[in-house]
């Protein structure tokens, strides 16, 4: 029987009403990855250290301004995890040899984009989880590289416009399965998570926070610039993106992938698509019937292996 | 204190173990493997209380130890060549952390073509990095070198990460006989780290390799890095100092040999400096007024203890056991920064490259290289760089071509 963890987030009220996380950061207008970073800092708190990978978030901490109230690690694109491995042995050393007292220590958090995670960084990743790393991974994932102006990257899906992939069809390959492929290590956690789903996040991110060994997070991460849309939409395509099926919301633990929001009623894909400029080419000048069935179908066959 | 023939690749291994790292982050590569395995196999022997982590990469291993160093522990790390390239963005975005650590270089040359044998390219590379170098010539060197390289790096005035380099083959699989220090004597001489102000700990939040907006803080930042390493000067002259009244050996910044009455001056670093002074001894019996001047600290440069050295010399022959394309040798350009427009600057400074993947210099060729000092001398004018390689080795070259043109015809039938 394994242990059920009570959770403190029953209900939208039970979330934390403080912001950790200070304002007045360089992150563009209805950014979906500050919104989901807002909400992981408050569970997580400000006993922890931030290893950052390159990409649009290194550029929080702007010296000598920083938003966060604990601390953070700057590395480089591809290996923050080998940076938070630095940091994690050498804490456990100083706790070892008892020069650090028990609540001087912290929580090492892996922050990167989907840049780093899904590609250059992808080895340094694979390392630490095989390493068994005691840490946390946060990948915020708005499909592109998204600092540099949304060129393609690993995790851009099927069909998008990005500023490499501007033929009328868009991007030709596929997102990579990154949850997959981490599942794959048999690591202690992995989830997905969206900032407009803050209960289902809270949940994940209080559940990783007591467990050890490798928890590794994405969340999508709608990006106004680089998906082109009203920045005051950001929320709602976040909540499209799990009601059409394109974003599944799950856990991996013990072995067992696990949906945590089944969206019994989905709604069509289109209704996603067409709510972004990075899209819009499936609609005009005319309607591509062709590729937006073809990513319907792509749910679809998804969710159809998914026992509901 | 005891004394043992051992490798220079296990003298560095007892410079970390008498050093008391607590932490290796690594990664294996030829010829600097046997430094991780000695430890690696310490640790298990429960003869070291120290934490290793294999890396999956070179840049991996310095991403580690320059965070673990940013932390507050004592780390050790070891790469070569390739692994030090690999490493390279790490190499230089490390040290403004300003988080002190010691890296060992066993020097090999760099692709293409591959070799596993030595020349000082590779660590040249990582020059301009903002880690500071110290460079042996013996196996005894190294294990003293990373001693002193952990008390500059952690130096209050620098701290900054320091590179020690040997030369692979040379000295990585080399015996020599030499003295491992009593560990109380090392611990006298070397205190436990100090991590200063950079440290992470709860209620302290510390914010690390950040952003800068805008040439200003950038240039403050890049300048005081500069800055910091140059304190590594006096601040060696006064950590070897020490070292030698606690263990009884010298250490200067530069080692001179026979050079303060010589004419003639042979410059270069690393293992095959001993070659040079095996030349300098048959030089001076045919009456040669010659002798040999080899830097310790490469980085920072020894400028001033350099133009003393060799104030009023009537040439300097620079060695380079590296190649940079399109120039020439690294020390001849650094050598002649330091010596242009000095008023005692030595008349004549010749550039000759040698030594590439380990080549041998032999004696005749150090004496061709004062003859051609000397005959610049007598015509006033400076020689033009040259690349030792011999008839010989060229014949050598040219069958080796014939074999390659053979075999390839051979296919194409």
């Amino acid at each position: 029987m394994s242990e059920q963890i009570v959770t403190l987030y029953k209900r939208m009220k039970d979330l934390p009403s403080a912001r950790l996380l200070g304002a007045g950061t360089p992150m563009c207008a209805g950014c979906g990855g500050l919104m989901a970073l807002h909400e992981i800092y408050d569970i997580l708190g400000e006993k922890t250290v931030f290893v950052n990978a390159a990409g649009c978030m290194t550029l929080l901490t702007v010296y000598p301004f920083t938003p966060f109230r604990g601390s953070w690690l700057y590395t480089s694109m591809s290996s923050a995890p080998a940076g938070a491995q630095g940091v994690r042995d050498a804490l456990d050393i100083l706790l070892a040899k008892q020069r650090i007292k028990a609540e001087e220590n912290l929580d090492v958090v892996v922050l990167t984009g989907d840049g780093a995670a899904y590609g250059m960084g992808l080895s340094s990743t694979s390392s630490a989880i095989e390493r068994g790393l005691d840490f946390l991974y946060v990948c915020y994932d708005n499909e592109g590289y998204g600092n540099t102006g949304q060129q393609t990257s690993a995790a851009t899906p099927h069909g998008a416009r990005t500023s490499t992939s501007t033929g009328a069809r868009g991007f030709g390959g596929f997102k990579k399965d990154l949850f997959a492929i981490w599942a794959a290590h048999r690591p202690a956690y992995v989830a997905t998570v969206i900032g407009s789903e803050p209960l289902d996040l809270a949940r994940k991110i209080e559940k990783a926070k007591a467990m050890q060994g490798p928890r590794l997070i994405i969340a999508l991460s709608p990006c106004p610039t680089g998906w082109d849309f009203d920045p005051m939409e950001s929320a709602e395509i976040g909540h499209l993106a799990v009601k059409t099926g394109v974003w599944p919301l799950k856990e991996y633990e013990n072995g067992v992938v696990t949906h945590t929001k089944l969206p019994r009623e989905r709604l069509p894909v289109e209704d996603y698509l067409k709510k972004q400029g990075r899209f819009a080419h499936l609609f005009q000048p005319q309607r591509n019937e062709a590729l937006i069935a073809e990513i319907q179908a792509r749910v679809d066959a998804y969710w159809a292996e998914v026992s509901i | 204190m005891t004394r043992a023939l051992i490798t220079g690749n296990q003298a560095a291994a007892w410079g970390a173990r008498l050093a008391r790292a607590d932490y290796m982050p690594s990664f294996p590569i030829t010829p600097q493997t046997e430094i991780i395995e000695t430890i690696a196999g310490w640790i298990d022997q429960g003869e070291m209380d120290c934490r290793m982590a294999m890396m999956e990469s070179e840049h991996s291993m310095i991403t580690a130890a320059g965070a673990a160093a940013a932390t507050g522990v004592r780390v050790f790390t070891a790469t070569s060549s390739q692994g030090l390239l690999y490493a390279m963005e790490m190499i230089y975005g490390v040290p403004g952390m300003r988080a002190p650590f010691v890296l060992v270089n066993v020097s090999r040359g760099l692709q293409t073509p591959v070799t596993l044998e030595p020349d000082h390219t590779d660590v040249l590379a990582a020059r301009d990095s903002g880690f500071l170098q110290i460079h042996c010539s013996t196996c005894q060197e190294v294990l003293d070198q990373t001693l002193i390289a952990y008390r500059l790096a952690e130096h209050h005035r620098v701290r900054l990460p320091v590179i020690v380099n040997l030369d692979g083959f040379y000295l990585s699989f080399t015996r020599e006989p030499v003295e491992i220090p009593d560990p109380a004597a090392v611990d006298r001489f070397l205190p436990g780290f100090d991590p200063e102000t950079t440290r992470f700990r709860a209620g302290e939040p510390l914010s690390q390799g950040v952003v800068v907006l805008g040439s200003v803080p950038y240039s403050y930042f890049r300048y005081e890095t500069h800055l910091a390493t140059l304190q590594g000067l006096p601040a060696y002259a006064e950590i070897a100092a020490e070292f030698a009244q606690a263990f009884g050996r010298e250490y200067g910044a530069l080692e001179t040999y026979k050079s303060d009455d010589a004419e003639w001056v042979l410059f270069m670093m690393g293992s095959f400096a001993t070659k040079a002074k095996d030349a300098v001894d048959r030089m001076r019996e045919a009456g040669w007024k010659v002798g040999l001047v080899r830097p310790r600290l490469l980085r920072p440069f020894p400028d001033e203890p350099l133009r003393q050295a060799l104030a009023g010399k009537r040439g300097v022959a620079v060695v380079d056991q590296n190649l940079s394309m399109g120039k020439g040798g690294v020390l001849h350009s650094e050598l002649a920064s330091v010596l242009y427009g000095q008023p005692d600057a030595p008349t004549i400074l010749a550039s000759f490259i040698g030594g590439l993947g380990g080549r041998d210099i032999a004696p005749e060729e150090f004496f061709e290289m004062i003859q051609v000092l000397r005959r610049a001398a007598e015509e006033g004018r400076p020689p033009t760089p040259r690349l030792l390689f011999t008839a010989d080795e060229l014949r050598e070259v040219r069958k080796l071509q014939a074999v390659a043109h053979a075999e390839r015809r051979e296919e194409l039938k």
